[in-house]
Order: C-alpha cells, then sequence, then structure tokens
C-alpha cells in the first residue's frame, strides 16, 4: 500500500489515513509537502489532477487542501490533504507537477489560502480588486459588497450588503 | 517546416500586446488571451480566465444534490448529458447506489451520442477557425440529428438534466430508436465526407501538423487527460482504465496519436467518433432486449411515480419528505471520475450529512489543458494559436465554472 510507502520514505509525515467508498485518504504534514511530492510521484502518481480546499470555518486549524492524484500505470488514485489555519501558507507543488499552477492559482482566489514557491500566485477566476473569497463559508451568498467598487475590507462576517457602507 | 521565433537581434523592436478575445469568433465562449507579439510571432500568451464565472461551486453549498443537475448542464454545455452522468454517478458513489441495467444502458447510449455531438463541435470549429468552413457544415447536419434525439429523450436539446440521483429522468419514447437507427446509417458517412476534405487536404495538414506538439510526459505533467492526451501517446481512458456503467462490456478501442499536435488530437477525435457509433450500436441493440425500470425503486432517493403520488398516502409523504428534507446522505467525501469528451471530468463531493453537499468541486477536463497555452504557443505564429485552441476544445462555462 502506498501508505506504508509514504511511511517508510519519509516518517511521521502521515498524520491520519482513511478509506471510504474505495476512496483513499491520507492526511499529512504541511512542512514536507514538496518532498512528498517527489516520492509520490517516485512511486507512479505522476499526475496531479486536481487542487481544491474546503472550509471547516469551526475547526482549527481551518482549512483543508486537497489534492487529488493519478497513477497512470496501476490506475490507483490517491487523495492527499493538509490543513492549514487562515493565513497560513502551503508548500506549492508547481516545481514537480506543472497543473498545480492554475489550480493552486484557483484555490489562492477562492479560498484565500496562499501557496509559497508559487511563480505566479495571482487571482485566477475574479479580478484583483475583487473583496474577499467567496467559497469560504463566512462570505454571504448574496455577494456581499463585491460589486461596490472602492471597498476592499476583506472580513465579511456578519455584515449585510449595502450600496453605500 | 520549422517556425521559430526569430531573435531579437534579426527584428527591430516592434513588440505589441494584441488581446484575444474576450468576444472574438475563435475564443470558443467568452476568454481572453493577452498576446504579446512579435511580427507575427508570439512571445507570450497569457490567458485571462473568468469571464464565465457563475460561482457554480457556491451555488451548489445551498442546493439539493438533485437541485445540482441543472447546473451540470451549463458546465459543458456541448455535452450537457455526459455532465448529467459523470454529476449523478457522483452523487451515487456518495451513496454506494447501483442503479437498473437499463439506466445504465441508455446513461452509456446518450453519453457516447453526446461525445460525437461535441467532437462534432470541437473538429468543426477547429476547421473553421482555420478556414475550412464546408466540414463543419457536413458534420453538424448529423448534429441537428443528434440533438433531435437528445430533444426526444430528456425533452431539451441543449440543458438536458436527463439523470437523477438513482437513474433517469424518464425511458426513452418509441420514435427514438428509429430515429437513432437513421442516425447510425448517416453518421459513418459523414465522418467520411469530412475526413475526405480535411485528413489530406495539404492546407488542413500543413496548418496542424507539428503545431502544438507535446510529448507524453508533458502532457501527463500539464495534467491532460481525454483525446489531448490521447494524441500524446498515452493511451489513458476512463472507459477502459477504470471501468464505470459496464463499459467493460462493450466492445471498443482506444485510438491514439503519436506527437500531441493538432493534426494528431484531429485524428484521435475523428476515430473516437466512430468507436463511440460502435459502442452506439451495441447499445441500441440492448436495448431492445433489455427492460426494465429506468430509476431505483427507492423513495428515499427517487421520487415515486406521479400515479402513485395522488393515490397512496405513502407515496404522498415520501414524496414531500425527499423534496423538502432531501435525502439522508452518509457522512464522508468522494471523488468520481468520467470519461467526458475533454477528459477527465471529476466531482469531488463532501457531504457532512445535510441536504445540499458541504463542498462540491468539479474538475473540468479543459482546465488543466487550458493552462498550458503559453507552452504550447511560444515562439509559434499567431495564426498557430488559434489552431491549438480550436484543438484543446476550451469550453468556457466548464473552465470558469
Amino acid at each position: 500500500m502506498i501508505i506504508e510507502r509514504l511511511e517508510s520514505a519519509m516518517p511521521g509525515v502521515v498524520l491520519d489515513h482513511h478509506s471510504f467508498r474505495g476512496d483513499c485518504t491520507v492526511v499529512v504534514t504541511t512542512a514536507n509537502l514538496v518532498q512528498l511530492g517527489d516520492v509520490l510521484f517516485g512511486e507512479g502518481f505522476q499526475q496531479l489532477l486536481d487542487v481544491t480546499a474546503v472550509d471547516w470555518y469551526e475547526r482549527d486549524p481551518r482549512f483543508d487542501v486537497v489534492y487529488h492524484f493519478l497513477n497512470l500505470v496501476s490506475q490507483e488514485r490517491l487523495r492527499l490533504k493538509v490543513q492549514v489555519r487562515d493565513g497560513e501558507a502551503v508548500p506549492s507543488l508547481t516545481g514537480r507537477f506543472p497543473s498545480a499552477d492554475w489550480s493552486e492559482r484557483e484555490v489562492f482566489d477562492l479560498f484565500g489560502i496562499p501557496f509559497t514557491g508559487h511563480p505566479n500566485l495571482e487571482r485566477l477566476l475574479l479580478w484583483k480588486d475583487f473583496p474577499g473569497h467567496p467559497l469560504r463559508k463566512d462570505f454571504p451568498l448574496d455577494g456581499g459588497d463585491a460589486f461596490c467598487n472602492g471597498d476592499t475590507d476583506t472580513s465579511y462576517a456578519g455584515r449585510a450588503c449595502t450600496l453605500n457602507p | 517546416m520549422e517556425r521559430t521565433a526569430p531573435t531579437l537581434e534579426r527584428l527591430d523592436d516592434d513588440r505589441m500586446i494584441v488581446n484575444l478575445g474576450p468576444s472574438h469568433p475563435s475564443t470558443h465562449g467568452t476568454l481572453r488571451i493577452v498576446l504579446e507579439l512579435e511580427g507575427e510571432y508570439v512571445l507570450s500568451a497569457t490567458p485571462e480566465i473568468g469571464y464565465l464565472h457563475r460561482g457554480v461551486e457556491k451555488l451548489g453549498e445551498s442546493l439539493s444534490y438533485a437541485q445540482f443537475v441543472p447546473l451540470t448542464d451549463r458546465l459543458n454545455y456541448c455535452s450537457s448529458l455526459m455532465n448529467n452522468v459523470g454529476y449523478a454517478q457522483a452523487v451515487e458513489k456518495l451513496l454506494d447506489l447501483k442503479i437498473p441495467p437499463r439506466a445504465e444502458l441508455i446513461r452509456v447510449l446518450v453519453s457516447e451520442l453526446a461525445r460525437i455531438g461535441d467532437h462534432i463541435v470541437c473538429v468543426g470549429i477547429n476547421a473553421v477557425d482555420i478556414g475550412a468552413y464546408t466540414a463543419f457544415l457536413y458534420l453538424f447536419k448529423e448534429r441537428e440529428t443528434l440533438y433531435d434525439l437528445f430533444e426526444m429523450a430528456a425533452g431539451q436539446r441543449m440543458h438536458t438534466s436527463f439523470t437523477r440521483i438513482g437513474g433517469l429522468f424518464r425511458d426513452l419514447p418509441e420514435a427514438f430508436l428509429p430515429l437513432l437507427d437513421q442516425f447510425l446509417e448517416s453518421m459513418p458517412r459523414s465522418i467520411d465526407e469530412m475526413e475526405r476534405l480535411l485528413t489530406r487536404n495539404p492546407i488542413w495538414v500543413d496548418r496542424t501538423k507539428g503545431v502544438g506538439r507535446i510529448s507524453a510526459e508533458q502532457a501527463i505533467g500539464w495534467g491532460y487527460t481525454g483525446p489531448c492526451l490521447r494524441s500524446a501517446g498515452v493511451a489513458q481512458d476512463l472507459r477502459k482504465a477504470q471501468p464505470y456503467l459496464g463499459y467493460d462490456t462493450f466492445d471498443f478501442d482506444i485510438p491514439i496519436g503519436t506527437c500531441g499536435d493538432v493534426y494528431d488530437r484531429y485524428l484521435v477525435r475523428t476515430e473516437e467518433m466512430r468507436q463511440s457509433l460502435r459502442i452506439v450500436e451495441q447499445c441500441a441493440r440492448r436495448l431492445r432486449e433489455v427492460s426494465g425500470p429506468i430509476i431505483v425503486d427507492d423513495y428515499k432517493v427517487a421520487l415515486p411515480p406521479k400515479e402513485k403520488v395522488y393515490t397512496r398516502m405513502e407515496s404522498l409523504i415520501h414524496h414531500f419528505k425527499l423534496v423538502m428534507h432531501g435525502m439522508d446522505m452518509p457522512v464522508g467525501e468522494v471523488y468520481s471520475a468520467t470519461e467526458a469528451a475533454n477528459g477527465e471530468l471529476g466531482f469531488y463531493l463532501v457531504s457532512d450529512g445535510a441536504k445540499s453537499p458541504y463542498r462540491i468541486h468539479v474538475r473540468p477536463p479543459c482546465f488543466p489543458i487550458f493552462s498550458s497555452l503559453n507552452e504550447q504557443v511560444k515562439g509559434r505564429l499567431i495564426a498557430d494559436v488559434i489552431a491549438i485552441l480550436g484543438s484543446m476544445n476550451v469550453i468556457a462555462g466548464e473552465l470558469d465554472r
């Protein structure tokens, strides 16, 4: 199993793992993520299909950053997770996996999770001055003040949408 | 003929920034590419996306699982049926639900028809962008029949919303199979006609061969899936590699290319249309034998039939409960992938047991492919950008979500 091989290659890196409906999930530490990416690449997980995040706003650490890997030879899939606090940065995997480029930018854009070592960490889907990060759970469903120009305050919790703040 | 950018010394300093899009006829939806040019040569291309961002994933967090189906129509609007199937399959994986055989069969049938429709658009539009209008017309005649079939099945041409959690919205009408037989008869001829116009056409070959070349390692690294990956020589197709919906019981082949250029992508897509026709033929044969329900007989997941709702108390309660409170969802997370026309279409669902998903994420196949645009067009002519963009089959609806 890949979990044992990860554990033997980098002891202490695997914090937790579980399997649900045949999907294997491994929760790992943030610190050695780039090195871990290299190990996974060596184990045959050469395609990073997707990077996304989940906001568990009442939990500490608040975010899960979720990576989906595919091994093209054995057709195994692996879901890798790291847990980060609000504002805490995650090492970028763009060095080994070019496909992380836009996916990480998207996570940065919609969740506000920064990635260290990313060559061009800018918003992807939204415009530069967009206030806040819409996929966070405390972002108002009606879009908030996003369409009112000039307001770049990013704290949205508990605030009503007004045209003239 | 090797076409790369001349060195700076050879040219006067005539760099130019050109905006391709957001509403350019060859940008396939609203996407914008900022091109830095030196004469006709591209120094760099910076795609700007998000013009069609609707916040689908955020919307999904406040809709019930069943209510999300219509939003999947609008992801890849050229093959909405496949998005419906992919999404329903993800929810069924979360529920650990097995759908009836006839529903599986019809899902395969409509998926393959949608794949043909998607490839028609991709190949046809790619040719139009390069200047060959006729191939497009020959194929669009067939696409019209396809859309008639979709309309018969789902009641809608584009936004089909054909699947339900646990099966399908309804069975195929009686007139469907006869029209399908007509389509199966005429479509191979149309592909032949198109191939006669393009495959050995010197202008087409000159404009596409060697353009957008990519190695297998690069393609894997960039997260390529689908025809673009296969044209680079990697025989990865989820229908064969990780069979779902009983694809392993069908007889079909996976075409692969050698160098991943626009010409190979065209050839792979053309052959995939023929292979999909083979699957459709087998489906049509089996559909005449396999009868039975098209949705699971579990009223905690699927709505009871209307006759029962109006005549039986239990069914009325089930209907009410399902609409108002939704399904009983397990707590957990799944990633389910299907082979869509562009590549791997993935849905990542996180459930906390509530009526709506806690998080729903779509992995659109063209997103990673499009992210490699700069690598593909650097040093090439501006006209090649159009050819490469067309062959990537970027659909802004799924790119921006």
